[in-house]
């Protein structure tokens, strides 16, 4: 544990750190440069320009007009709105001259938070260019003085490709990432604060900044949904640690079987379960759901067969529906498993069986005592993922039971939901986005602290550590 | 005492095969169901028996000829569209990315990986209902296009087991060809990528197939938009509580339309994917 503070706390501080001496170089360069380094920090480029790199100054200089004509004509009100997001209603307002009601169009609250959210992103970026730009025109003045050649548009190009390569190859991917997932993780962040819900729909209605009433009404003030978000978070876990840890054991069960000597067919056995993966898990799960239905195929034959007199609710009963999803999940998750620790058991090193052999270890004993522990050891990191991502488990459950049976004592879910079917269901059904960030943000929280903590118990990460 | 050894064995061999049998019913029962349901001519969504009484091909006909309601060849031509450019896109940025990560030394590695693996821990939705408002702001929403920036966009995020991949190509190699002059951008066409055939096959593979499995980010983009749906959105159409009597059989045929393709991908890749998963793992 203290180990993980520590490197938060590391981090923390560097970055910090980092950025105060980024200022005082700042200003101290200011200081120490000359004219043209001095006009520079005005006028982005000129440094260049003036030292005969003209290509990049005037790129600067462009970069630096768009960005005031754009904050000048959008920037700044938008950043002026993130403050109310809008506070013009939508609706009919007296014309006095034409002596009629005409109909106002009201500020979106919506957009104002999303544009306000690109503008700060904007500005970031930009001041990010602007201080590599003074930085850049510092560095020319002291290479001129110390007789250093000042490197050629053609040079820096070539730059790129090689000791800079990593910045030609990773802007693309890094704008993308900020455009898909960055940005709009920050806007679902931001909705968590306001009351977005079904009552302050844009374009008709505003919503505004609420503080921490969200989760506050999620963890306490509020009963229903704080009542829904206990009973779901412990079938959540309930239900990650059965299907991670089940899956698991069975699936290496599966794949010890199938490699035991003598056992013919290997191929055959490990191409049926594989061939389970490889239909998609929508037609998998629908069909399963179907086949599970009070009405379904099972139920069906099973009453036809005389095996049972009434249907049994598979999917329709809360207490029977969770372990149904949990065994239907095995159908899922059992060739996952035998797949990846196939390879891994051939690599156990024979002699530890032979050895444990001759003092008298039976199957059993030899699985608990060395099969076990050896995989656990190698796959620490797979099971922290299987975990995580059964925590975000969509497919299945929504397939399955589509969160149902429904239950009248939980808000907006049904019994089998787990939290992400829930914040889903918030969004589509009940439109109350508010909630559904809040709750996307707490399972945030659940899921780094856990992951966190065990990536720092496992050697996996020590060994990546070492390695750069 | 040998004869005994040798007898104990084929007991436990014999129950392994019985219950490798067992469960090999219990796995492919579904799949069987599924493929005879796709050849029932009997209408309606259940029977109350396993194997149909008349055979036909009307089901697979169907689909590509009664495209009033579910335009299946429309939307087939739809996911083809869309995952041949993911493919293109998404390859170019996972190997990239992971060849940066994994080969080149620079200041923001550190945290950018960190940043990443944090980025991963956020529910998938969260991010998705917010990019579906902002398409709908700059009016992409309802497009193909949509579809595919939303598919490439956060992929170099899965960089982990192409980097896992390029780890374990000795940095020797890269040392050689630069000290006969090679820039790193040579490095990593010239040399990096053709020894990588495994992982790029793979990613190509994974990225190709994504659309064709995804049916929750079409449906929270594509909306009521018909036109534009994928396979996997439309075929969960058919089983909506007012199409399934109808449909089921037809849903069975598009569904085995789909998954024998990917079935038979993915059994020849499946070695690949094995490596990936066990050593990007295990580097995080």
């Amino acid at each position: 544990m203290k180990k993980i503070f520590n490197i938060i706390i590391k981090t923390i501080s560097s970055f910090f750190v980092s950025i105060i001496n980024g200022f005082k170089n700042y200003f101290s360069n200011f200081i120490k440069g000359d004219s043209i380094t001095k006009i520079s920090y005005f006028v982005m480029g000129f440094g260049c320009v003036m030292r005969k790199q003209v290509v990049k100054g005037i790129i600067f200089l462009t970069v630096q007009l768009s960005y005031l004509f754009y904050m000048f004509t959008k920037g700044f009100y938008y950043l002026q709105m993130l403050t109310t997001l809008g506070v013009k209603e939508q609706g009919e307002v007296w014309d006095a001259t034409a002596q009629i009601y005409r109909i106002q169009l009201g500020d979106n609250s919506m957009l104002l938070l999303l544009f306000g959210v690109t503008t700060v992103f904007i500005s970031v970026a930009f001041f990010l260019v602007y201080f590599g730009s003074v930085k850049n025109a510092y560095q020319n003045e002291i290479n001129i003085k110390n007789n250093i050649k000042i490197k050629s548009f053609k040079e820096e190009l070539d730059d790129l490709l090689d000791s800079k390569y990593h910045i030609t190859i990773l802007s693309i991917p890094t704008i993308l990432t900020f455009a898909f997932t960055i940005m709009p993780l920050i806007f679902m962040i931001l909705m968590a604060f306001t009351n977005f819900d079904g009552n302050h729909q844009p374009p008709g209605k505003l919503f505004t900044w609420v503080g921490l009433t969200n989760f506050s009404s999620v963890l306490v003030s509020n009963p229903l949904w704080s009542k829904t978000f206990m009973r779901l978070l412990v079938w959540t876990i309930i239900w990650a640690f059965f299907a991670t840890s089940l899956n698991y054991v069975l699936g290496i069960l599966l794949a010890i079987m199938i490699n035991k000597q003598g056992i013919k067919l290997k191929k055959m056995w490990r191409t049926i379960f594989v061939t389970t993966i490889a239909v998609p898990q929508f037609v998998s799960l629908l069909l399963m759901s179907k086949l599970l239905a009070d009405n379904g195929a099972l139920n069906n034959l099973l009453i036809n067969f005389n095996f049972i007199k009434t249907f049994i609710p598979f999917l329709s009963d809360a207490d029977v529906a969770k372990v149904v999803v949990i065994i239907v999940n095995l159908w899922v998750g059992i060739p996952y498993s035998m797949l990846i620790s196939s390879g891994i058991l051939m690599n156990i090193p024979k002699d530890l069986y032979e050895a444990s052999k001759i003092d008298g270890a039976n199957s059993v004993k030899q699985f608990f005592s060395i099969t076990l522990p050896y995989m656990l050891h190698v796959t620490t990191p797979y099971l922290i993922t299987q975990f995580v991502g059964n925590i975000n488990n969509f497919n299945v459950i929504y397939l399955l039971t589509g969160g149902g049976p429904k239950s009248l004592n939980l808000y907006q879910a049904g019994e089998t939901d787990l939290l992400v079917t829930w914040l889903y269901k918030l969004t589509t059904e009940a439109q109350n986005y508010a909630l559904a960030s809040t709750i996307g943000i707490i399972i945030f929280v659940i899921l780094a602290t856990f992951s966190l903590i065990s990536y720092n118990m496992t050697s996996a990460v020590k060994e990546e550590d070492t390695f750069s | 005492m040998i004869k005994s050894v040798k007898f104990k064995n084929k007991i436990i061999n014999t129950i392994i095969y019985s219950i490798l049998s067992f469960m090999s019913v219990v796995w492919l029962f579904p799949v069987a169901w599924l493929i005879m349901q796709s050849f029932r001519k009997e209408p309606g969504a259940f029977t109350s028996y396993i194997i149909p009484k008349t055979w036909t091909l009307d089901n697979y006909i169907k689909l590509f000829t009664e495209t009033k309601l579910f335009n299946f060849p429309r939307w087939f031509l739809n996911t083809l569209l869309v995952a041949i450019a993911a493919c293109i896109i998404t390859t170019i940025l996972v190997l990239l990315t992971a060849y940066a990560f994994s080969r080149l030394r620079f200041k923001m590695r550190k945290p950018m990986m960190n940043v990443i693996l944090i980025l991963g821990m956020f529910p998938g939705f969260m991010s998705m209902i917010a990019i579906y408002h902002i398409l709908k702001a700059v009016g992409l929403t309802q497009s193909l296009l949509a579809l595919i920036l939303v598919y490439s966009g956060g992929a170099a995020m899965g960089y982990y087991i192409a980097k896992g991949f390029f780890d374990t190509v000795p940095y020797s190699i890269d040392e050689a060809a630069m000290l006969d002059g090679a820039n790193k951008n040579q490095v990593f066409w010239k040399i990096i990528l053709p020894m990588s055939k495994p992982v790029v096959i793979y990613t190509i593979l994974t990225s190709f197939l994504a659309p064709w499995m995804d049916f929750i980010f079409v449906s929270v983009i594509m909306k009521d938009n018909y036109q534009n749906y994928t396979v996997a959105l439309g075929l969960y159409q058919m089983l909506s509580r007012e199409n399934i009597q109808a449909y089921f059989t037809q849903f069975c045929a598009g569904a085995v339309l789909i998954a024998v393709p990917i079935t038979i991908l993915f059994i020849n890749m499946q070695k690949y994917y094995v490596s990936g998963v066990t050593s990007g793992g295990a580097k995080g």
